[in-house]
């Protein structure tokens, strides 16, 4: 497996996962022969069924969602480099990066974490939190273990607490807003070997 | 002319064939070995070692190199759901009253799938195994192209060795093994049932399984001799490639249990049934579970018979794992011994990855490896305590398989192979995630 994998790789490919995503190198071809094992279908892109194959995310309530957010708006098939560029949301923010180029916002920025954490509640991708979709996805979260009346109030509490312009949903901002006190950056960080 | 080149031909086969049998049949009958194995281990420990610390000294000149790195990528903690989500709200701005909800919530679940995605416990435990230093065998060799002119040649040597001296010699052994073994029990079953013939099936028995493992050059240290299975037993192994069956028949001598095979596998089982009774089914008996587990229950009431030979997991693991153990051999009743065995996977990567490979090709890799070398441990004999179900009992030498072979305890079903993950598993999340929200009712 590994063999294989490492070769298909370019070294060209591997600067510019670099540049984009800010992995390093060994992290590259590492996660490349994770991709490459991942990939059943052998086509270099992997599919929904691809992710859904693996157990702990099958049974992660929700999996289905965090699978969804390696897909562009679309599309039903992602490369290395759209896998890549979805993983650096979940790099920890290392102190030399803060200081870089302010033009740039990298991927792993408190404000993109927290967008991937939006998008997961955002079903129709119109940048805005509604009840229904937060009663979805709370839904997907709880099961059948919870009676609609109860969801319901916990979904009108949370928005009425997050709601600061009475439009009932809750926008980016005002997602910031409510999660301003969370250490975001440790808590959407997955902290790498090597 | 042709004459004489046929003449020099037979004669070459008969010389090889003479230096074989004395040199390696007729030991392996007899148990008696003359150390070329050991001398053999001994001078590749040494060749391995060189070759380690050149890699690390070619590392270290060329740094763009990627270090070889071992044992994962990410670095997972293992906090329980609720602990981990506890530790999310602390920081949460109002005092909450009714539900328990907030929007970073799912920030856990979101770290944990994402997490999955690089890295799981499960799908890898189905590919083989990583090496901490390559082995010079091509197959391992992930990242390193060319280190220096001195180690190219080792390597070189070593494909010739394994390839045209020591490939030949294996399969001249595992064809003398199996046939040695057709034959042989074909006409012991001919004799009438008597302890004669039982002491001879068995002595044919061990004899091939003795050739068979010089075929891949095994050697096998055998830990806790004295908690060998015993007659009227079940010995229960964890499992990772067929060779197991050679590894534990070495030391002893089994019933085996399974399904009855078509082509060379039916013919080799058709012939040991015949001399000692061996539990084969056939495809549809197996799915009927009453009666496979009667038919157990009969072999293993009668203490003359050989210990029954079961993997529980159903399926190979990669040699770093153990799965989950199915209950069904557990309810059959009788002492339970646990056996764990582990290769090292620094000569060949004993595990048979059947989705890539099939039993020839597996079989091949296995004879063009440096050798097979693994430990079993004996472990002392495990009865069900009462009131313990079977699947509590499962665990408990599941664990106990797991801690003596050093490898890790998992719960998951080795059937994730090629099964998806049942739904039950995700209610159970959801149901305990809901508990957090409204608290237990």
């Amino acid at each position: 497996m590994g063999s294989r994998a490492s070769s298909l790789l370019r070294e060209e490919d591997i600067d510019e996962i670099k540049k984009e995503t800010g992995f390093s190198h060994s992290q590259i071809t590492r996660l490349y022969s994770r991709f490459h094992s991942l990939d059943k279908g052998e086509n270099g892109a992997l599919s929904r069924e691809d992710f859904q194959r693996i157990p702990e995310l099958a049974i992660n309530p929700l999996g289905d969602r965090i699978i969804n957010a390696f897909f562009p708006e679309g599309e039903d098939q992602v490369n290395f480099r759209g896998f890549m560029r979805t993983l650096a949301h979940f790099r920890p923010v290392e102190d030399n990066e803060k200081n870089k180029d302010p033009n740039i916002e990298p991927l792993n920025s408190r404000n993109n974490k927290l967008l991937f954490a939006f998008r997961l509640y955002d079903l129709d991708r119109d940048d805005k939190i509604s009840r229904e979709e937060l009663l979805q996805v709370l839904r997907m979260m709880v099961g059948v273990n919870i009676s609609d009346e109860q969801l319901g109030s916990i979904a009108d509490r949370t928005i009425q607490e997050a709601d600061t312009n009475g439009d009932m949903c809750i926008s980016f901002s005002e997602f910031i807003k409510v999660l301003e006190k969370v250490d975001v950056e440790q808590k959407m960080s997955i902290r790498f070997l090597h | 002319m042709e004459a004489t080149c046929w003449d020099v031909m037979l004669g070459i086969l008969q010389v090889w064939l003479c230096v074989l049998m004395g040199l390696i049949v007729f030991p392996a009958m007899f148990g008696v070995s003359l150390g070329f194995t050991d001398v053999y281990i001994k001078v590749l420990v040494k060749t391995l070692e060189w070759a380690t610390r050149r890699i690390q000294r070619g590392q270290k000149e060329q740094l763009e190199l990627p270090a070889h790195l071992p044992n994962g990528i990410i670095q997972r903690n293992d906090g329980s759901m609720e602990e981990e989500i506890e530790d999310l709200r602390r920081s949460h701005p109002k005092p909450l009253n009714g539900g328990d909800f907030t929007l970073s919530d799912v920030f856990y679940f979101c770290k944990k799938g994402v997490e999955c995605i690089m890295e799981d416990e499960v799908t890898q435990r189905f590919t083989s195994e990583e090496l901490a230093s390559w082995n010079l065998l091509t197959r391992t060799n992930n990242n390193f192209h060319f280190i220096s002119v001195r180690l190219t040649i080792i390597w070189g040597l070593g494909v010739f060795i394994r390839y045209c001296i020591l490939l030949p010699l294996r399969v001249t052994l595992a064809v003398i093994g199996l046939s040695w073994l057709v034959i042989g029990t074909s006409l012991v079953g001919l004799l009438p049932s008597s302890s004669v013939k039982d002491w001879i099936s068995d002595l044919i028995h061990i004899t091939c399984y003795r050739i068979c493992a010089r075929g891949l050059s095994a050697t096998i240290r055998y830990h806790n001799k004295e908690n060998r299975p015993k007659k009227g037993g079940i010995c229960v192994a964890n499992h990772t490639s067929p060779i197991d069956i050679v590894i534990l028949a070495n030391d002893g001598c089994y019933a085996m249990v399974g399904q009855v095979h078509g082509g060379m596998m039916g013919v080799i089982q058709r012939a040991m049934a015949r001399s000692c009774p061996h539990v084969w089914f056939e495809r549809s008996e197996m799915k009927d579970r009453h009666a496979v587990a009667r038919r157990l229950r009969n072999h293993v009431a009668d203490k003359t018979k050989l210990p029954i030979l079961i993997f529980p997991e159903g399926t190979c693991i990669n040699n770093t794992s153990v799965m989950m153990f199915k209950k069904g051999s557990f309810e059959i009743g009788g002492t339970i011994y646990p056996v764990a065995i582990k290769y090292d996977p620094q000569f060949g990567d004993a595990f048979w990855n059947s989705a890539k490979y099939n039993m020839v090709s597996y079989l091949l890799r296995m004879m063009t490896s440096w050798a097979i070398v693994c430990n079993v441990w004996y472990l002392p004999p495990m009865t069900r305590q009462e009131g313990e179900d079977a699947v509590h009992f499962a665990n408990r030498v599941k664990s106990a398989i797991a801690l003596q072979g050093g490898l890790v305890d998992l719960f998951w079903d080795g059937g994730l192979k090629r099964e998806k993950v049942k739904q039950s598993f995700k209610e159970e999340q959801q149901k305990m995630y809901s508990s957090m929200i409204v608290g237990q009712d």
